[in-house]
């Protein structure tokens, strides 16, 4: 029998990833491996297998890939936008662009990652950014 | 052996349903069996002559076992995969290859839902499923789902190839046209292509009219080997192919959101069958929203990708059109009791039967059936045939 991997063994990687999300730092892992970004966080590369994952400091540039708007009755809550943003690490992730109509996103607009506590809850959110990514 | 030695080795002899459109005072269970009923007695058979059983609930994880104590059988072959709305066409690969091994003699393949009527319904649904099926990295923004992701995808089709929201209104149509044609379809009104854009924004570019129905139902079908199935009551319907394929589960997973596993499944169930598009007759596709049509027609290779949007404009797939498609009015305008999988395949054995009524296309002898689980995240292709294809 092989060692024992620490990746098995430590605190889990979804509650690291909320964790420093919780303290203002949205990380996500790479492998140590094949050397591509993991997003959402695991215990094993989802490209090559392996369970080699390190945590970097995410860029948190990215660009909207695809964009909707789900539409509710005020009492609901209201309109809000869904969309799906590709980091510049070449992984994906589904979020909201704020600071704009939901209506207004665009496909292929530049973005820029910040984090909001929602319901005791830190979720990474975008804003349109100036520099394209 | 390759999955070419098992064409046409089996064949659906049975179909039947229950409950379509609203059950009032009945259970899913109740129209589950009248359903199940319907299709042992169509085949010629007897329920006592069931010993497999494949089925699946979007709720209840052990379903296959309330369903054989409720039927009273004692199967010795059970599937209950669950892989979404697809599982009842992903279920003939492992029925095909349980008849050939000789485990059982005649599978029954079975549904029920009552997600419009019942107390405990789609929204009932809905509200438990993220504690069950917990998706930390989707459910907190609160997308609305299954719908917003077929939105993501058709904005990106639209992005990409330039599709248009009219383009998926005459999907709606086109079903809406077939729906008339049909007496069993729950909704039957007149509908135009300016209907459905004037119609209620649900999640952008999709609108309550490219959503499909929530309605009650129950389907169910019966297969058996093909020796055995030439001896029954009604004319066998072959499976020439069969595959399934999953790339993803959550949409943000999805690497392309314009090309689904569709393109995967539909080539192995086309080099199973030795068959190509253009041998096929009549098409049933999972229209849960309508931009599926239009993936799926492109991705199994009915027409290129980025052309589906071409391919359905002008009435493509309404009656007299250039391809049959979605013959009893689809999940979109005549039945979609939360998973449809098992009404595309009950459809496409009609219309290999001749059964096909005012909707009948003519001389039918092969028809795929194509089925969509989760969000764009299973599919799962069946070709199936007549003594003719064979």
């Amino acid at each position: 029998m092989s060692d024992p991997n620490p990746a098995f063994e430590d605190t889990g990687p979804q509650k690291i990833y909320f964790d420093a999300l919780k303290n203002g730092v949205f990380r996500i892992q790479r492998c140590t491996v094949c050397a591509r970004h993991v997003f959402y966080p695991r215990v094993l590369c989802n490209h090559c297998g392996s369970p080699e994952l390190s945590w970097v400091d995410a860029s948190g540039n990215g660009t909207v890939y695809s964009t909707t708007v789900v539409r509710r009755k005020a009492d609901a809550g209201g309109d809000i936008n869904i969309a799906l943003i590709d980091l510049e690490e070449d992984v994906r992730m589904m979020s909201r662009v704020e600071g704009m109509a939901p209506e207004e996103v665009r496909i292929g607009m530049p973005v820029k990652a910040g984090i909001v506590i929602e319901h005791d809850q830190p979720l990474v959110v975008f804003r349109k950014s100036e520099v394209a990514s | 052996m390759s999955a070419r030695d098992l064409r046409g080795s089996v064949a659906i002899v049975g179909v039947g349903h229950a409950g379509l459109g609203e059950a009032h005072g009945r259970t899913e269970m109740e129209i589950l069996a009248e359903a199940a009923h319907n299709a042992v007695l169509d085949a010629g058979l007897n329920m006592r002559d069931i010993d497999g059983l494949a089925t699946a609930s979007v709720s209840s994880t052990m379903w296959a076992l309330p369903v054989a104590e409720y039927l009273g059988i004692q199967p010795a072959f059970v599937d209950s995969t669950m892989l979404g709305g697809s599982s009842f066409v992903s279920h003939m690969m492992p029925a095909m290859l349980a008849l050939n091994a000789g485990l059982c003699d005649a599978v029954l393949v079975c549904y029920g839902s009552t997600q419009r009527t019942s107390t405990f319904g789609r929204k009932e649904i809905a509200k438990v499923r993220p504690m069950l099926d917990p998706q930390p990295y989707e459910f907190p923004y609160q997308p609305a789902m299954p719908v917003t992701a077929y939105a993501l995808a058709a904005a990106r089709h639209m992005h990409q190839y330039g599709t248009t929201r009219t383009q998926m209104a005459e999907v709606a149509v086109a079903a809406r046209e077939w729906a008339k044609l049909n007496p069993e379809a729950f909704v039957r009104d007149p509908l135009s292509i300016e209907d459905v854009l004037a119609s209620r924004m649900v999640a952008d570019p999709l609108s309550v009219r490219d959503c499909c129905l929530v309605t009650d139902g129950a389907g169910a079908y019966v297969m058996v080997r093909a020796d055995r199935a030439r001896d029954l009551a009604k004319k066998p319907v072959y499976l020439l192919g069969n595959a399934s394929a999953t790339w993803h589960r959550q949409i943000s997973s999805m690497p392309d959101l314009t090309v689904t596993a569709a393109r995967e499944s539909g080539e192995r169930a086309f080099a199973m069958a030795q068959m190509t598009p253009a041998d096929i007759d009549v098409v049933q596709l999972y229209d849960a929203f309508t931009i599926n049509t239009i993936l799926f027609l492109e991705d199994l290779g009915f027409c290129k990708k980025g052309e589906g949007g071409a391919f359905v404009a002008g009435g493509g797939i309404a009656p007299g059109g250039r391809l049959a498609v979605n013959t009893n009015g689809g999940g979109l305008s005549c039945t979609h009791p939360g998973m449809y999988g098992i009404f595309i395949a009950i459809e496409a054995v009609r219309q290999l039967r001749g059964e096909g009524g005012a909707r009948q296309v003519a001389n039918a002898q092969t028809a795929v059936v194509h089925g969509n689980g989760g969000t764009l995240s299973s599919q799962s292709t069946s070709i199936l045939g007549t003594d003719a294809a064979l």
